[in-house]
């Protein structure tokens, strides 16, 4: 039973993870790799879309938890978008929109990162 | 008033202790929880702190030891919706267990102590009592409102 998968996508310099399914304490580690993959490979422009993400527990919240400072080090950020209002309400008992961005869309998500790198150069 | 014999279909549990079966924890909690009747949001709710406390039990109590037994139970009557869960783990003390300060679990990169707080800000009541070389116990509890929900 395939109950959580990941899939990423590039977009330019941006990296976009898709979530599907149940993330719990069983599927977590599974969330823990992708992140790990793109940050060795240096990636830590990262958006995550969670439009099809039907469940998540404390256990995949902390995932976003402990990836946060590695990417932030890095001039990066982990980006959060198209979550549910379920989904969002436990982000939001947790007090997570403190600590991350949360965007409706994955594109504002991306025009965000576009927009602060244009501000740079 | 005598306590009346459960009306669910199937009201106990009983699994081992792996994060594998959380699934299977969360769809009878689903069908329970929707005979009784409770909105669809109440059920979500309930759901999320049912798999806290049991991952809670899985990582702390069993240390992740495949074959330890939980056992949930499930009691329902005109005001409450209750989820008995028991294990037969290491005890554990939730006065130990601050409630999370954010920020500083940021800072300090912690990232346990959050399933605690969504187990509390979820269900109406969460009761812990362990007995000493017996078994834990929790208890968590949902008012049902007047009108069902």
């Amino acid at each position: 039973m395939a109950e959580f998968s990941t899939s990423v996508a590039d977009k330019g310099e941006v990296s976009t993870i898709y979530l599907k399914g149940f993330l719990d304490a069983h599927t977590a580690p599974m969330l823990e790799n992708t992140f790990s993959g793109l940050v060795d490979n240096k990636k830590y422009s990262i958006v995550v879309n969670f439009k099809d993400l039907a469940y998540i527990s404390s256990a995949g919240l902390g995932v976003f938890m402990a990836f946060i400072e590695k990417v932030r080090e890095n001039e990066g950020d982990i980006k959060l978008s198209a979550m549910s209002d379920k989904v969002y309400n436990i982000f939001d008992l947790l007090g997570f929109p403190l600590l991350y961005e949360i965007f409706k869309t994955e594109e504002e998500a991306i025009n965000k990162f576009r927009e602060n790198k244009n501000l740079e150069s | 008033m005598k306590a009346e014999k459960s009306k669910l279909k199937k009201d106990r549990l009983e699994i081992k202790s792996r994060t594998e079966n959380l699934a299977e924890i969360r769809e009878f909690i689903n069908s329970a929880a929707a005979e009784v009747g409770l909105s669809k949001e109440t059920i979500d709710n309930i759901i999320l702190a049912v798999d806290e406390a049991c991952t809670n039990i899985i990582k702390h109590a069993y240390k992740y030891f495949p074959d330890g037994k939980i056992i949930l139970n499930l009691k329902t009557d005109k005001k409450t919706f209750t989820i008995e869960i028991i294990d037969f783990g290491k005890s554990f003390e939730p006065g130990l267990v601050p409630n999370p300060d954010l920020k500083k679990y940021f800072d300090e990169k912690r990232v346990g102590g959050l399933g605690m707080y969504l187990m509390k800000a979820l269900m109406d009541d969460v009761k812990y009592t362990s007995f000493p070389g017996k078994f834990n116990q929790v208890l968590l509890i949902k008012n049902i409102n007047s009108n069902g929900r």
